[in-house]
């Protein structure tokens, strides 16, 4: 728990330092959401019923885009191959690595996304699912996105291929979470998809750490 | 046990057995391919609704069997990879992904010319189609990832951690999927006590899913003995098997 706390505040720290990177995915979210009716057509019923997916596929590209952040930097100065060697559990410290990621990035998308759902005219009814279903499904983006990073670390150029990589394991979570919102939308009940997510969340913490420790093992042989 | 399992999948041991299996493999993927190609696409009856059609089936299915099958056997090599770190199955992995993608494609185009005269589109977004596809995507995620590292052991252990994330993975996303959207018919053949195919098309149907299998370990067999000596081109096993065939 001390060595999880202590490379929380490590990580959120250096993030702090960096802000301007930090809010480069934020930003791309916004652009790349407004590019839609301007794209598609301006028309309010029609974009209401695209809103939830939009945003959603939008925010996994802008998640996506950011996970090269999560091991690049300590994996390019060495940091990481140290931390790695430090005595204690590496698979606490991915799992506080990935946390802090999940902190800095997952969590501005999850606060930005009720401004997205105004450009787009999303129902007001659907919003509360729309803020839910980022909250239980951004952790899962990171943790996956995890295993992609870890895997193509060692290699150059190695960000684009660990999105194709990363985006098949992304459908299961896109999927639950535009149904739950379309079914908010008209107001459905909704509890199952979150228990659905809530479950591949629990799932994908308690074995994703293993694979990424494994895939870092890979990443320095 | 292990001394012997570990000389039975050492390259030089591998090499002279898969000699044979590759041969035998072959002949019988050519046996089962000829009778079954015979019953499927001249004795049996055409269906009452979709007439001559129905013979992409004996094509159709068993290759979409095979591209789920491919996975299973990678998955299996990707275990014995990361467990036991045997050269075999680190070349096994590749050599699936290629030939997996390449069934699971050939899935996709027979299913889109029988989905035309069917559903009347070559694609629909529908649960089965879309898993599919997906399957496609995460072949192609194994095949660039073992590719791209300068160290093949490195790729191979790399690709195996990814086949390995991606078999606890397949099943939710073929359950999402499914929930999703459904339009495919329904299993047919899976309900054996009471199959809703008649024997007259289930038997040619079984005999082509066989000769697919075995051209599938005949396939793999080359692939795997062929990158096997690539690989393998600097050590002495492979100079003095040169020397032999000069």
């Amino acid at each position: 728990m001390r060595l999880f706390l202590f490379i929380f505040k490590r990580d959120i720290l250096l993030a702090i330092r960096r802000r301007r990177e930090l809010a480069n995915p934020l930003v791309f979210f916004i652009m790349v959401v407004s590019m839609f009716p301007l794209g598609v057509t301006p028309d309010h019923a029609f974009l209401a019923e695209l809103a939830a997916g939009v945003i959603w596929v939008t925010a996994l590209l802008a998640a996506l885009m950011s996970m090269d952040n999560m091991f690049r930097s300590d994996y390019d100065d060495g940091s990481l191959e140290q931390l790695l060697l430090m005595p204690g559990s590496k698979v606490v410290l991915i799992a506080a690595k990935i946390a802090a990621h999940w902190f800095s990035i997952g969590l501005p998308l999850v606060i930005i996304a009720p401004l997205m759902s105004f450009l787009l005219f999303l129902p007001t009814q659907a919003l509360p699912s729309l803020i839910i279903t980022l909250l239980i499904s951004t952790p899962i983006l990171s943790l996956l996105g995890a295993v992609g990073v870890a895997l193509t670390l060692s290699l150059r150029g190695g960000g684009v291929l660990s999105s194709l990589l990363t985006l098949p394991f992304y459908i299961p979570v896109l999927i639950f979470s535009t149904m739950a919102i379309n079914a908010a939308a008209v107001n459905q009940p909704v509890s199952g998809y979150y228990a659905l997510l809530a479950a591949f969340l629990i799932v994908s913490i308690l074995l994703v750490p293993f694979a990424v420790v494994a895939a870092l093992r890979v990443s320095y042989s | 046990m292990f001394t012997f399992l570990h000389k039975f999948a050492s390259p030089q041991y591998f090499y002279a057995w898969s000699a044979s299996w590759q041969k035998w493999s072959s002949i019988l993927a050519v046996l089962l391919m000829s009778v079954g190609l015979y019953y499927s696409l001249l004795n049996s009856p055409a269906d009452y609704q979709q007439g001559e059609t129905v013979r992409i089936m004996y094509v159709h299915v068993p290759a979409a069997w095979l591209s789920m099958f491919g996975y299973m056997v990678m998955a299996s090599a990707a275990i014995v990879t990361l467990i036991w770190r045997i050269k075999v199955a680190e070349i096994m992995i590749g050599q699936c992904a290629v030939i997996g993608a390449s069934f699971t494609a050939l899935a996709l185009i027979t299913g889109m010319l029988w989905g035309k005269p069917m559903w009347g589109a070559y694609w629909v977004w529908d649960a089965r189609l879309t898993s599919e596809l997906v399957l496609l995507f995460l072949y192609f995620g194994v095949i660039a990832l073992s590719g791209a590292f300068d160290d093949e052991r490195a790729g191979a252990r790399a690709a195996a951690i990814l086949t390995v994330v991606g078999i606890v993975n397949i099943p939710i996303i073929h359950y999402s999927v499914e929930w999703w959207n459904t339009l495919h018919q329904g299993p047919t053949v899976s309900k054996f006590d009471s199959p809703s195919a008649h024997p007259s098309m289930l038997i040619p149907l079984l005999i082509m899913a066989l000769a697919f299998k075995a051209y599938f370990f005949a396939l793999l067999f080359k692939r795997a003995r062929a990158e096997l000596l690539l690989r393998e081109r600097n050590t002495s096993w492979v100079k003095a098997l040169l020397k032999d065939t000069e």
